[in-house]
């Protein structure tokens, strides 16, 4: 249940980033609608991970090694969405670049303006 | 119009796409083969308590590696994107700077000053605060890339603390000039260190980025499980040295 | 009880999307987006993923957001060093379709050029 509920929250915020990115004309909002599309499929990939009454897969005083292999979450998609949400930091800040030169060669940062993005 | 219908139309399929992943689905009752193996298998392998930096750091070290690259080269495109340009409008935007330019040197050679001053300088309990703050958040960055084998964290998430103590001094002076020599220093010799470190493993032990050339010590100790340590605050430092310029390069001083 | 928090959480979350993609003042979306990050680290915690929890909370709506801000903020200041004035809903065309701009925005700067 917990799954379906994180799949369905992660599907609706990816699919509400899709639609800005395909609706608005503004390259600001389109990069905002895509770090939600990014966040959404992040949910998507941890909610995948998650297993009934799981905890994180760290062991301390409370979680000893033996018999671990019951009580904990599937830690691959915490390693991958790890290094995915700081590469989307990155690819933000580039894309972010790109519209602040847009807009001072421009003037504009309606994607109408650049021949090249218009579809 | 016939554009709108058809974004809606193609939003639709995607939806009726993942409809049956979605419903169908059930808490997990256990883990998949692979991971299991890996809860199993990390404690005596590698001796890390946080199985999610064994896997990040050892299982998928290569992978990490190759993150770290697409880090480094996007955070050089913002900084080529950001410094170089058109230099008549370079030249321009000086020009009709000027005043301002030398308003700023006088605020920070007087420290009182109008409101318009106060703005551009930061309040003076920002600046007190981010002074007294600034070590201690640096500190705790450090402690988060150390553990990240014990504890949740590790070195990307020490980098950004490490990255945001920066942004506080930012806020509170922002015509404070960051030290590029050290921050290209620190990216690139942990850039290296981290290959040289995974050259070690090959040599030393059963393949690249291979922590078992060090000996395991004791599990739950600070200094244990190999060589993890080290890699992850090599990634720590190179992740805080790249965030710090993505924002370096990007930051505007009003 | 986790079940519960995680609805409120995923209404938060979706309504917050929505707001970021609608609200006319940039900074309130930015602002919007970067309430999106934080509460998705919440969901995170929840479902057993502390590490990810940590990187989203520090990078999704610390970072990002500043990093968002700080383009902005160069973004009206290349408006204004043209000696125009910047009026909030300059830059951006604001309606979906272009028939609306062409309609609407005769008096818009951006329509002209």
């Amino acid at each position: 249940m917990m799954t379906q509920i994180v799949l369905l929250i992660g599907f609706l915020l990816s699919l509400t980033g899709l639609w800005g990115l395909m609706t608005r004309r503004d390259l600001f909002r389109m990069i905002i609608s895509f770090s939600l599309l990014d966040t959404g499929v992040h949910m998507i990939m941890v909610g995948i991970g998650y297993v009934k009454n799981g905890t994180a897969p760290i062991f301390d005083e409370a979680l000893a090694p033996a018999g671990a292999v019951e009580k904990v979450v599937d830690p691959i998609p915490s390693a991958l969405v790890l290094t995915a949400i700081v590469i989307g930091l990155a690819v933000t800040a580039l894309m972010l670049s790109y519209a602040v030169r847009v807009y001072t060669a421009r003037k504009s940062l309606s994607v109408e303006a650049v021949k090249e993005l218009r579809w | 119009m016939i554009k709108r219908l058809l974004i809606i139309l193609t939003l639709t399929a995607i939806a009726f796409g993942f409809y049956p992943l979605a419903w169908g689905v059930e808490d997990a009752r256990q883990l998949s083969p692979l991971a299991a193996g890996y809860v199993e298998n990390s404690v005596e392998e590698l001796g890390t308590s946080n199985v999610v930096t064994a896997i990040v750091v050892s299982y998928r070290g290569l992978d990490t590696l190759g993150e770290v690259t697409v880090l480094f080269a996007a955070a050089a495109g913002v900084t080529l994107l950001m410094t170089s340009g058109n230099p008549e409008r370079r030249k321009k935007r000086a020009a009709s700077r000027g005043k301002d330019g030398k308003d700023g040197k006088d605020g920070k050679d007087g420290s009182e000053g109008g409101s318009d001053k106060a703005r551009r300088q930061g309040s003076e309990l920002l600046a007190a605060g981010a002074a007294f703050l600034f070590p201690i958040i640096w500190l705790f960055g450090i402690y988060i890339f150390i553990h990240g084998h014990l504890t949740p964290g590790g070195g990307f998430q020490g980098g950004v603390v490490i990255a945001s103590a920066v942004l506080l001094i930012i806020f509170a002076d922002c015509r404070q000039e960051l030290g590029h020599t050290v921050l290209q220093l620190a990216e690139a010799l942990s850039g290296a260190a981290y290959v040289g470190v995974g050259l070690l493993g090959l040599w030393m032990a059963a393949g690249f980025l291979d922590p078992r050339f060090l000996a395991a010590g004791e599990f739950g100790e600070l200094f244990s499980a190999g060589a993890i340590p080290i890699i992850y605050s090599l990634i720590g430092i190179k992740v805080g040295a790249e965030l710090t310029g993505i924002v370096d390069s990007l930051r505007r001083c009003s | 009880m986790s079940m519960l928090i995680l609805i409120l959480f995923g209404i938060l979350i979706l309504g917050g999307g929505i707001a970021a993609l609608y609200i006319e003042d940039t900074v309130s979306a930015i602002v919007a987006a970067g309430v999106v990050s934080l509460l998705a680290s919440l969901v995170y915690l929840i479902v057993g993923a502390p590490d990810v929890a940590m990187t989203e909370a520090a990078i999704g709506s610390a970072l990002t957001t500043v990093v968002f801000l700080f383009a902005w903020s160069r973004i009206r200041e290349a408006a204004e060093t043209e000696n125009e004035p910047f009026a909030e809903e300059t830059p951006a065309v604001r309606n979906e379709e272009r028939v609306g701009t062409e309609g609407k925005g005769q008096g818009r700067r951006g329509a002209g050029k």
